[in-house]
């Protein structure tokens, strides 16, 4: 059951993951990148891991798509325009890919060589509690560094848009 | 025979999907005559009145209208996306029921079942997380018709719930502080007993229950928010270009959301199916006492000789409401009936305030919308959440 629900939603992450690449509006391929974050999520909810899915849902597929989406339609953004492939890449674009795959496929054969199939549902300790505890006690320093650097951000970010006052 | 139990569980889940699923579709269908009720009894005029006694066919005829209507996809649309979009917000509006509890764990026939169809213990990001997914059928659907009405409204539907999600979850994380719990069934348990243990009362939570509720009115755009249909600037807004069964879904999905909003209004503040008071003070008499009521007046209103038109529907109407009362007082069906009465009751007044409003409040100017969000409830909201974090920091 697990392993089955596991390969239909990595099939629709690839499928809509290749799909983003493939389509020429700017719309089509947002609408395909949620539909990857979505079953992503999906597929940390089958590890387990709650609170990180339902996070996955409301923070990327929900607040930074709609976002991508509302800048898109409010600069009207057109077709891309498609242009002739070169040469270069005609040759060598599939073998190239082809010899990546097998090089990263040999790598993490390497690395993990002992390594096991992931056990759905093995992971305890992806509950809202569990991250909470974390975030606050072992992790406390990083989280208040993220938070400040995203801080940092937001005010650059005031700093850059805003109008010259005079 | 030996039942297994993962074949039992298929079963019952798909009994309550069937029973939830038919309920809510009929809900949905007369909280539209409702609707057109109240706002007719505000503005002093009779509503809907031909099709039925009182207008109460009225919800049939209009679903077979929009069935039959010619479903039509006009040209230059994007029709992938604009097919997406209706099926995209009827899905996101349905799926938020599935964890909603309405009542206790009860036993029925040797089964012990929770009255709510899974109860997962991440129920509230749950519904956040399909909430903010509801937009995009708004959102494409304006953008997809090719049409600068409809892309309009898209554009201020997509700005605005962005906009009012912010102080939306802060006003839910406030009781959910209080009850220490994501989980919508525990969260109920922890407001038992009366409505001084409610998060309404308990915590001091009304400054989050206005909030959330205002959040709630922008979030299913109605009115005063209503501003991505404003049907004096923007002929229909997002759904302009949409007919028949394809409009049906998004007016569809607008009332499921409604009922979503109220079921968590009720609750995260209004203790969920818990009674006012508790049973030992006669609270399990109170719906025994409203429907005999309401049967001893329509029989009364029946039977008098002015009412020529309404001599057999009130007369009718007013035997049900005294069986009804009748089924209150069995014991063996109060342990789901009373929990289930309670919790309908409190949604029926979260929806009426929403009927309510629309038929009293003009709409607002949409710069006014953006700032009354952004520098008022979002403050507010904020700070709220810190005073009562700072409360259960220091109680515990």
């Amino acid at each position: 059951m697990d392993v089955i629900l596991f390969l239909i939603f990595a099939l629709i992450a690839v499928v809509c993951g290749i799909n983003v690449v493939l389509q020429t509006h700017p719309i089509s391929s947002a609408v395909s990148l949620i539909g990857v974050m979505g079953s992503l999520a999906i597929l940390y909810l089958l590890l387990g891991a709650e609170f990180i899915a339902a996070a996955q849902v409301i923070v990327y597929a929900g607040a930074v798509m709609v976002l991508f989406i509302f800048v898109i339609m409010l600069l009207n953004a057109g077709v891309e325009a498609k242009r002739g492939k070169s040469f270069m890449a005609q040759l060598l674009g599939i073998p190239l890919l082809v010899s990546f795959l097998a090089l990263m496929a040999w790598f993490v054969q390497r690395m993990y060589p002992s390594a096991t199939s992931v056990k759905f549902g093995e992971f305890q300790g992806g509950t809202a509690h569990d991250i909470g505890k974390a975030l606050f006690t072992t992790y406390l320093l990083p989280f208040e560094i993220t938070s400040i650097l995203i801080l940092i951000a937001i005010l650059g970010a005031i700093v850059l848009a805003r109008k010259e006052m005079d | 025979m030996p039942t297994n139990p993962l074949d039992s569980f298929i079963v019952v889940s798909l009994i309550k999907i069937a029973i939830v699923f038919a309920v809510l579709m009929t809900t949905l269908a007369y909280l539209q005559w409702v609707e057109r009720k109240v706002i007719a009894h505000i503005q002093v005029r009779p509503g809907p009145y031909r099709v039925g006694p009182h207008g109460l066919l009225q919800p049939l005829a209009d679903v077979i209208k929009l069935i039959t209507k010619e479903d039509l996809v006009p040209p230059y649309v994007n029709t992938p996306l604009y097919l997406l979009a209706p099926a995209l917000a009827i899905v996101m509006a349905l799926l938020s029921i599935s964890v909603i509890p309405f009542g206790p764990e009860i036993n029925i026939a040797g089964h012990h079942t929770l009255m709510q169809l899974t109860d997962i213990n991440f129920g509230v990001l749950f519904i956040l997380a399909v909430s903010s997914m509801g937009v995009y059928g708004i959102a494409l659907a304006g953008w997809s018709s090719n049409n600068k009405y409809a892309l309009l409204g898209g554009l201020r539907s997509s700005a605005q719930m962005i906009s009012y999600e912010l102080p939306l979850s802060l006003a839910i994380a406030a009781p959910l502080l209080l009850s220490n719990t994501l989980s919508l069934h525990d969260l109920v348990q922890s407001q038992q007993g009366g409505f001084w243990h409610w998060n309404l009362i308990r915590g001091g939570q009304i400054v989050s229950f206005v909030i959330f509720l205002i959040a709630a009115f922008a979030e299913t755009n109605r009115v005063p928010f209503d501003l991505p249909e404003a049907e004096n600037e923007l002929v229909a807004g997002f759904h302009t270009e949409y007919s028949s069964m394809k409009f049906a879904s998004f007016f569809m999905a607008e009332y499921a959301n409604m009922i979503t909003v109220s079921c968590m209004a009720v609750l995260l503040f209004l203790g969920g199916w818990w009674a006012p008071w508790p049973a030992k003070y006669g609270s399990s008499f109170v719906p025994v006492v409203i429907f005999a009521a309401a049967g001893v007046i329509a029989l009364y209103h029946g039977a008098h000789p002015a009412r020529k038109l309404d001599k057999y529907t009130l007369s009718a109407f007013g035997v049900i409401f005294l069986i009804i009362a009748a089924v209150f007082l069995l014991p063996m069906v109060q342990q789901w009936l009373l929990p289930l009465f309670w919790f309908c009751a409190k949604v029926g007044i979260i929806l009426f305030a929403f009927i309510w409003i629309r038929g009293t409040l003009p709409r607002f100017r949409y710069d006014q919308l953006m700032a009354f969000t952004w520098k008022g409830l979002f403050p507010v909201a904020m700070l709220n959440l810190l005073v009562t974090g700072f409360l259960v920091a220091l109680n515990s």
